[in-house]
């Protein structure tokens, strides 16, 4: 037997063991007996002393080529066997992306939080600060001092909640503007949302609690075309831009002159429709410009300052917002009803 | 208040648009409830004669008329009614029309012969017998028994009954808000239409004949509470005819929603609608002494009303009495004894104005409301009173329902003094952001009836509500037209002012809505016995709340002390209403009554319940996260086993260092009881102030390490008494300060540890700031925690 036979022997199993070689652990033994420094090449070369000068350059270089034919067999081997195995590796791992996804529960707002925090953020951005005020309250603050005389129908205990003859569960966040107005001077801009009281049953369209969010701007030459225009800002930014404004005449002991503002329908915008009852229109809230008797009543000079207010309904907006059709719904707090508000 | 447009015509002719009227009076500031066509439910219902009459051949009491329509041949309708006769007007509903009630009429054979309509009684038109005085009650609407020849010649066959009987009317309900009290009339609401149409509006002056001798001679009148009473005015009418009123009063009585009676009573409530001033009629022949007396009543004296009810009278009210008894409750309701009857030959008409907040309360007292009341107590006019008598003396005259004494009687006491306001057209244009002639503005003034003097404004009587500037403001403002002011930004410092209070109750709801809780709100009011379902001691502070003197019930009697009940009336209710978990919180406010103020103490509370995967220590976790997210530092819990309202070995109180924060754990399986709970719920009560209070100020960075950490496990078994803050407390102290971080990982408890018997488990990590650790580091440290957790918990390391 020669040594050319023996390469090529060695040559041939070598190739047949590559190609067989189902993964990368069974090629590299294949590597090891057949290129590895203790493999059949190595063992063959050693006996290359044994050759005559004249076989051994002959002998030599075709071995060299036998050597290079296995190794570049043996990497494109193992390159083909890498890819399969990723290849079988991706498939293996491919998922149903129908599967649901996992979600950490989340916490869900609040719909009347949601209606302050949109109302807050608007006013805020205008130089409006947040405010609070006791929901137990003064008769003068909440009535007297508001120009609400002691005969006034409103303080009839028919409406308003009394713990004594002077202190009531406050009927409006209106008597935050007086704090306000008692306790610094002019220039003033507050926003003060809270719960307020009114003596009426729990059905679906009254609560005797209830949530409003009062506004108060006083400067000098502050006129009625500012609160328009900041009313305006307001609705536009709540109800979407494209909506219009109107303020009808009306009548607040605290104001004067006094205003109901509408909105153009958000639902129709304008056309008419069940939301609107036909109108077009939507009452929001009401407001006017501070009433002087109030602005003495805190000692500021109404010939110097003036200012206007407004008060608006919260569950009123989130009802028309959010089209919820009965008031208790935001007290049940059931968790089927909370969490539609996911957004 | 209704207005008939019919009435308001006649006082202000305008070519009025019912719907364009309602809108145009909205914006110049008379809101507007509804606006309905009196004869929306008649429709195709004309005048019909009676041309010829038969007997129903198949019948013994129907009539087939033949009925002249105004269609030029005449129509052929069956009736049952036995009053008719050939020559009568009729109303004939013709073949698909509509009555009220929502009946509709179609031709259709009666006892196999056509009758192509139907001839209506009064009461199918939707009228009582006071609307058609005369008429037939049981039978067809003869229109000749109730209309006057000169009605009844425009009542041509064809025409559409609507017109005939007083239903072509349009109708708008005002909402008067209290300041104008004035606008509770027909002349208060033409003024203010006639200024919103740019007419100039004067209402007549009534004119009375008299001639019926003096009033002196009969009638004398004594004011006993002038402040209850400013005003009171009086005039005698006699050889009085009791008749119905005519058909134009009657209609425009009842389009307004007043029921006709008879012409004096009518004339009363017409010259109220008209003026807005109440007025009361008495029969002379029941006053005793020919006296009035306005004084207060005795107590207890009794009286009955024109309601015919018995009223117990008290000393706080005012009546009209002769010299004997009460005839009157001044302003509320007329008494039964001095009632307008069919034979009533003399009256006197009282016309007077009455303190408000007198009449309100005694309207309160006795729990009746009358148009007369309602109107008082908005406060009227003092200069009223005499025009609307006047004008009640004149209808009287017109009507010939009566003779009018000469003279009036006129106690007053009003000390009316008109109002005067100094007109600044160009402090009005700044004011309101316009700029507009003054011209313009005194044309308004001059058409709402306010006169100028000099650079004065002089405010007419009945506009009580015009005190001062900013109500002229408004006047201009209203008429101007509040959409044409412009919309402008005010400009002036605008800056945004921290509100750090605001802010913390917005970073803890951020807080928890992360951690998995949904926001509740809750009614703020409470009771003693809601306070009992949380097993509150009687003898509990909390037991003494601020109460309400008038509460809608028992259960919200007083404002809540405690938030638990609250948040764990809705927790139960989910849980009854199977939703399978619940994560639920509420930053809601408990009040206390102050010993020393009037006003309690509002604390905000953190309240929240969860059921559904939840154990204490994820409650826990969820107020370490929220205590590390307001970057609290001194946090501590201890265990509370006294607290009624929860599970005594699962319940612990939370601190910030000394500071009482709040207290959770697991509801008591009792109180759960109470709420038909039968698994476990988890709450939380925490107080913001005191989380305020100690909230961390701004982050300071500390730069990052440069030296990599070391982490050891350790796991050792001790007795079950030996608390994990012990365990970790040894490890904190072995590894000195190098130490990072320390974690328990895992608790076990099992048969090979024996009885009695736990696991802890703990990571903890050391890093030094100034160079890597070694292993040595880290076995030093073990050593030393082994060696305390021996000699003080006489814990071990697990094998």
């Amino acid at each position: 037997m020669g040594m050319r036979e023996d390469l090529e022997r060695i040559r041939e199993e070598a190739l047949e063991a590559i190609d067989s070689a189902a993964s990368e652990q069974e090629l590299e033994p294949v590597r090891i007996r057949y290129s590895g420094k203790k493999g059949a090449l190595t063992a063959i070369l050693k006996m290359m002393g044994k050759l005559s000068a004249e076989e051994r350059p002959v002998m030599g270089q075709f071995a060299n080529e036998v050597r290079a034919q296995i190794e570049t067999k043996l990497g494109e081997r193992f390159e083909t066997l890498r890819a399969l195995a990723l290849e079988a590796k991706l498939k293996a791992e491919s998922l149903d992306v129908t599967m649901p996804g996992k979600a950490p529960a989340p916490g869900y707002r609040h719909p009347l939080t949601t209606t302050i925090a949109d109302v807050r953020r608007v006013f805020e951005s205008m130089g409006f600060q947040t405010v609070e005020g006791p929901e137990v309250e003064l008769a003068y603050y909440n009535f007297d001092a508001l120009n609400t005389s002691a005969d006034h129908p409103a303080r009839d205990p028919q409406d308003t909640f009394y713990i004594t003859d002077d202190v009531v569960l406050r009927t409006q966040t209106s008597s935050v503007q007086i704090r306000t107005m008692q306790g610094k001077e002019p220039p003033i801009r507050v926003i003060a949302p809270g719960r307020v009281y009114r003596n009426d049953d729990l059905d679906a369209t009254h609560s005797p609690l209830f949530h409003q969010i009062e506004g108060l701007l006083i400067d000098r030459g502050v006129r009625m075309s500012d609160l328009k225009g900041y009313l305006e800002v307001f609705a536009q930014s709540i109800f979407g831009a494209e909506t219009r404004v109107r303020f009808r005449p009306h009548h607040f002991p605290f104001t004067e002159p006094s205003a109901e503002m509408d909105v153009s329908c958000f639902a129709c915008g304008g056309a008419g429709c069940r939301l609107c009852k036909g109108e077009g229109w939507i009452e929001i809230l009401g407001c006017g410009m501070v009433h002087p008797n109030v602005l003495r009543a805190c000692d500021i000079n109404p010939e110097v300052y003036s200012g206007f207010a407004f008060g608006m309904g919260v569950e009123r907006i989130a009802m028309l917002r959010y089209k919820i059709d009965e008031i208790r719904k935001f007290y049940d707090n059931d968790l089927r009803f909370l969490s539609q508000f996911n957004g | 208040m209704k207005l008939s447009m019919n009435w308001l015509n006649s006082l202000v002719p305008y070519g009025y648009e019912p719907k364009k009227y309602i809108a145009d009076m909205t914006m110049s500031g008379s809101k507007v409830e509804t606006l309905d066509y009196l004869g929306a439910e008649i429709e195709n219902v004309v005048v019909g004669r009676v041309t010829q009459m038969e007997r129903h051949p198949d019948s013994d009491h129907l009539w087939v008329c033949q009925i002249d329509v105004g269609a030029g041949e005449d129509i052929q309708i069956i009736t049952g009614a036995q009053n008719v006769h050939v020559g009568d007007l009729v109303p004939a509903a013709l073949h698909d029309s509509h009555l009220p009630g929502d009946v509709h009429i179609k031709k259709g054979k009666l006892r196999g012969l056509p009758s192509n309509g139907m001839l209506c009684s009064y009461k199918e038109l939707g009228l009582t017998e006071h609307d058609v005085p005369g008429a037939y009650e049981d039978g067809i609407l003869i229109l000749g028994d109730t209309l006057t020849a000169e009605e009844l010649a425009a009542a041509v066959p064809g025409r559409d009954i609507r017109e005939v009987l007083g239903f072509d009317d349009w109708v708008v309900d005002f909402e008067i808000t209290p300041n104008r009290p004035d606008c509770l009339s027909m002349i208060g609401l033409a003024r203010e239409s006639a200024v919103t149409y740019d007419i100039k509006y004067v209402p007549e002056t009534p004119v009375v004949r008299g001639g019926a001798g003096d009033i002196g001679e009969w009638l004398r009148v004594r004011v006993e509470e002038p402040k209850l009473c400013p005003r009171y005015t009086a005039r005698v009418v006699k050889n009085v005819k009791i008749a119905p009123s005519p058909k134009w009063m009657r209609d425009r009585l009842r389009a307004c929603g007043v029921r006709p009676i008879n012409n004096i009573v009518d004339i009363t409530n017409y010259v109220m609608l008209e003026y807005g001033q109440p007025m009361h009629s008495f029969d002379y022949a029941c006053l005793d002494g020919a006296e009035i007396v306005v004084r207060r009543a005795r107590e207890g004296e009794p009286m009955s009303t024109l309601d015919d009810q018995e009223r117990k009278l008290d000393a706080e009210m005012l009546v009209i009495a002769d010299a004997k008894k009460p005839v009157g409750i001044a302003g509320v309701m007329g008494g039964a004894n001095s009632e307008i009857t069919d034979g009533t030959k003399m009256v006197v008409f009282e016309s007077a104005n009455f303190n408000g907040t007198s009449i309100r309360l005694t309207s309160r007292r006795l729990g009746m409301r009358t148009e007369s009341s309602g109107r008082y107590e908005m406060g009227l006019d003092s200069q009223n009173t005499l025009p609307a008598l006047e004008r009640a003396c004149e209808l009287v005259e017109l009507l010939g329902a009566g003779e009018v004494c000469d003279g009036i009687i006129d106690i007053d006491n009003s000390g009316y003094q008109p109002t005067v306001i100094k007109f600044e057209p160009e402090r009005i244009n700044r004011f309101i952001g316009i700029d507009i002639p003054k011209e313009d503005m005194l044309h308004w003034f001059d058409l709402l009836g306010f006169r100028m003097d000099g650079e004065n404004i002089v405010i007419p009587s009945w506009r009580m509500d015009v005190e001062q500037f900013a109500d002229i403001a408004e006047e201009v403002a209203r008429f101007y037209g509040y959409d044409n002011i412009p919309t402008t930004l005010f400009g002036g410092a605008t800056r945004y002012t921290p509100m750090p209070r605001i802010e913390f109750d917005d970073r803890i709801r951020d807080i928890f809505y992360a951690l998995g809780y949904s926001e509740a709100q809750t009614l703020s009011f409470s009771g003693q016995k809601i306070l009992d379902r949380v097993l509150i001691p009687q003898d509990s502070p909390l037991r003494s709340a601020v109460v309400i003197t008038n509460p809608l019930s028992e259960d919200m009697s007083m404002l809540r002390t405690l938030m638990l009940p609250s948040i764990l009336d809705v927790t139960a209710r989910n849980y009854n209403m199977k939703n399978d978990s619940l994560r639920l919180y509420e930053l809601g406010s408990v009040y206390t009554p102050s010993e020393t103020e009037k006003l309690p103490n509002e604390r905000k509370i953190l309240s929240a319940a969860a059921y559904g995967g939840v154990d204490f220590y994820d409650i826990k976790g969820a107020i370490e996260t929220l205590a590390d997210g307001l970057r609290i530092q001194n946090l501590s819990f201890r265990a509370k086993r006294d607290n009624p309202s929860y599970h005594p070995g699962r319940c612990a109180e939370v601190y910030c260092g000394d500071d009482y924060v709040g207290v959770f754990g697991q509801v008591h399986p009792k109180v759960l009881e109470n709420y038909n709970v039968s698994g476990e719920i988890y709450a939380v009560e925490l107080e913001v102030e005191a989380l305020y209070n100690n909230r961390g100020g701004i982050v300071e960075y500390e730069p990052l390490a440069k030296f990599p950490a070391i982490s050891r496990d350790i796991a050792v078994v001790c007795a079950e008494e030996v608390t994990a803050a012990e365990i970790e407390a040894c490890i904190r102290e072995g590894a000195g300060k190098l130490l990072e971080s320390v974690h328990l990982f895992d608790v076990y408890r099992g048969a090979q540890l024996g009885d009695g018997k736990k696991s802890l488990a703990y990571t903890f990590t050391m890093r030094d700031r100034a160079r890597s650790l070694t292993d040595e580091d880290a076995d030093g440290a073990m050593k030393r925690i082994l060696k305390l957790l021996a000699s003080r918990t006489g814990a071990e390391l697990r094998a």
